[in-house]
């Protein structure tokens, strides 16, 4: 029954041919999704064109709507007036506008015909920024969102259009989207940081020692990352936008590797490689106190750590049952136990586990005939299902809304970064560059957090 | 042994000198007093400049030969400690996965085991090394692993485990650029490097 459902999925998952940097969407549950128009604009003055493109990427890359373009230009609109519905003001403005500024009068008839559920119209009033999200049904309006944009030369721009676009989802939805997130990825021995719409690549780690396994604090101001110095494994906390970093206190005796932050930021877990092998330990990095060791593996590897969200247990990678597999504890170190099921002499390793920000489910690849794919644990059945069938894939990191993730595949041909869409399937690159690996994706940042002072 | 001989031929030479004359004195009887002490005088300066030259090649004989043995050790040490820094440096390889000692890796670190013994001063590092296809993390507690175990090697025939530093790299440092087992097998290494007491390395005896 299980591998049926297991083939069932793997037909129904990832099995198109991609083409490189083409996004191939597989939708699931047609239908589902809510149809969301963007109404054709153009001008307003002060990159109000750009700001309408981030917001409409954002909006298609959240995955949560089935995004409408209007075809055929001009003649879709043209039809618009003439299908009994006079746009208010439409004599001022010529012909070719749909609606008027305010979008009171929108043509929601047409729209509806259209398959939409939502429009999103984006003006500007002197130095406001408004996103007006129409319920099509309703016929009205369902919320305005205004912002004030820094100019698009200066380097919060992009983030704040990010924001406006989240509030968008938000107002549609009453979810919030992950346009303020950016991941974090090893390039060539070196952490970047770029947004999630693939924009602002930016190198981040401070020295030209060769880095690894970058993970972000909770709060997305700080990331951890490990680096290799003198024959050893030091773990470093960066502050983003300063670039200001610090030795974790007990770091440099030793190969340190993997650390992750505990969801309140006071803990950092880690692995530690000696003589014993590979173990997990646990420090306050607030106080530079208590060094603990959480596993004793004594001829068993321990490490990979991950946090739930609660702060409660930690997901690890354990070779207890010969070859690596996913194991969890709590995160005191006690209650150790095989969190993912496997087969033994069938399965093969399990590695990379990342806990998913709504604590329903860890991400992790396995080994499948000799290459790695994607799987997904879900924590309360503790059943795993696979994710990923087309080349090898790895490494997954979740996005905060917890049903998109990031991974390493080299499906085009070479090693990059790509995006899956738990809940359709759609998947797209994130980078065009080869050799990026190990991402880490961030939570919702913040204004604080992306402020440089 | 060259100048020993050459010394014993010139000392049967003067012993020649010294008996002909000693032993033979009788038909001298008559001669002046004055004329004998004046022979004598003769004979014992001959000797002595005899002597002088035969101790002066001898001299040179033993500063040339001492040059050549200088010379020639200089170089048979260079090339021995050579030779030796090539043995330690032969890495020991390992099976996917794996972090055990294969047997035909086993004579390599013998070789190492006896340069250790040899070297007391020696320190060496040992590096642990996978190939790409394991998962980045994961390989560096692998490549640790391959090190602890060529360590453990050398510990239990004898050698001091203060001497033996270990590091992991994982797959960060492949040797050979290549996505073949060609390439794999290269890959998934052990090397030992040298991080003090290398200079004038012995050969094991």
């Amino acid at each position: 029954m299980i591998p049926l459902l297991l083939a069932a999925l793997l037909v129904a998952q990832d099995t198109s041919a991609i083409d490189r940097g083409v996004r191939i969407g597989i939708i699931y549950r047609p239908g589902v999704r809510p149809g969301l128009v963007a109404l054709p604009r153009s001008g307003g003055g002060a990159g109000l064109d750009s700001v309408r493109g981030i917001i409409a990427r954002d909006l298609d890359y959240s995955d949560r709507f089935e995004i409408i373009t209007l075809p055929g230009g001009d003649s879709i609109r043209l039809a618009a007036s003439s299908t009994g519905t006079p746009p208010k003001g439409s004599t001022s403005r010529g012909s070719s506008r749909p609606s008027s500024a305010t979008g009171n009068a929108l043509n929601y008839p047409l729209y509806q015909a259209l398959g939409a559920d939502f429009a999103l119209d984006i003006t500007r009033v002197g130095d406001t920024t408004l996103a007006t999200v129409h319920d099509i049904a309703a016929a009205s309006v369902r919320r305005t969102v205004r912002a004030t944009l820094p100019p698009p030369t200066s380097p919060g721009f992009r983030l704040a259009v990010h924001r406006l676009g989240d509030q968008v989802v938000q107002a549609a939805l009453g979810v919030s989207g992950i346009g303020t997130t950016r991941v974090l990825f090893v390039r060539e021995g070196k952490v970047y940081q770029i947004d999630q719409d693939g924009a602002d690549q930016k190198l981040v780690s401070s020295t030209n020692r060769q880095a690894m396994s970058p993970a972000w604090a909770a709060d997305g101001r700080h990331f951890a990352y490990m680096e290799f110095q003198a024959g050893k494994g030091w773990l470093y906390l960066q502050e983003m936008g300063t670039d200001k970093r610090t030795a974790v206190s007990t770091t440099g005796t030793a190969l340190d590797f993997t650390p992750a932050f505990s969801p309140d930021q006071q803990t950092m877990v880690f692995s530690r490689a000696t003589e014993e092998g590979t173990d997990l330990y646990s420090i306050n990095i607030k106080t530079n106190c208590c060094l603990r060791r959480l596993t004793v593996g004594r001829f068993s590897d321990n490490l990979s750590p991950t946090f739930s969200p609660d702060g409660q247990r930690i997901a690890f990678v354990s070779t207890r049952p010969g070859l690596p597999q996913i194991y969890v504890m709590a995160a005191d170190g006690t209650d150790q136990q095989l969190f993912a099921p496997f087969d033994y002499g069938v399965t093969g390793s399990s590695n990379a586990p990342e806990w998913s920000p709504d604590g329903q489910s860890v991400a992790f690849h396995r080994d499948v005939a000799g290459t790695l794919q994607v799987f997904v644990l879900d924590v309360r059945t503790r059943t795993v299902r696979q994710l990923t069938s087309v080349g090898r894939n790895e490494d997954p990191t979740w996005a905060p809304d917890s049903r998109h993730l990031a991974f390493v595949s080299d499906r085009s041909g070479y090693r990059q970064l790509w995006i899956i869409d738990l809940d359709t399937g759609r998947i797209r690159p994130l980078l065009q560059q080869s050799g990026a690996r190990l991402p880490a994706w961030s939570p919702r940042l913040s204004e604080a957090s992306t402020t440089t002072p | 042994m060259k100048s020993v001989s050459l010394l014993l031929v010139l000392g049967l030479s003067v012993a020649t000198i010294a008996t002909s004359c000693g032993g033979n004195p009788a038909p001298q009887n008559t001669t002046p007093a004055v004329d004998t002490a004046a022979e004598n005088q003769r004979v014992r300066d001959s000797i002595a400049a005899a002597q002088a030259e035969a101790d002066r090649l001898a001299r040179e004989e033993q500063e040339r030969l001492a040059r050549q043995r200088e010379a020639d050790s200089l170089a048979a040490l260079s090339r021995s400690a050579e030779e030796v820094r090539n043995m330690l440096a032969t890495m020991v390889h390992f099976d996917l996965d794996k972090s055990n000692i294969r047997s035909d890796d086993m004579g390599a670190l013998d070789q190492k085991v006896a340069i250790l013994q040899a070297n007391p001063d020696l320190r060496i590092r040992i590096g642990g090394h996978c190939d790409e296809r394991g998962s980045d993390e994961y390989n560096l507690a692998l490549g640790n692993r391959r090190a602890q175990s060529a360590k453990q090697y050398l510990v239990s025939h004898g050698i001091d485990a203060s001497r033996i530093e270990t590091q992991s790299w994982g797959e960060e440092r492949p040797l050979v650029d290549g996505h073949d087992e060609s390439a794999w097998s290269q890959n998934r290494r052990a090397e030992f490097e040298v991080t003090s007491g290398g200079d004038n390395l012995r050969r094991p005896s």
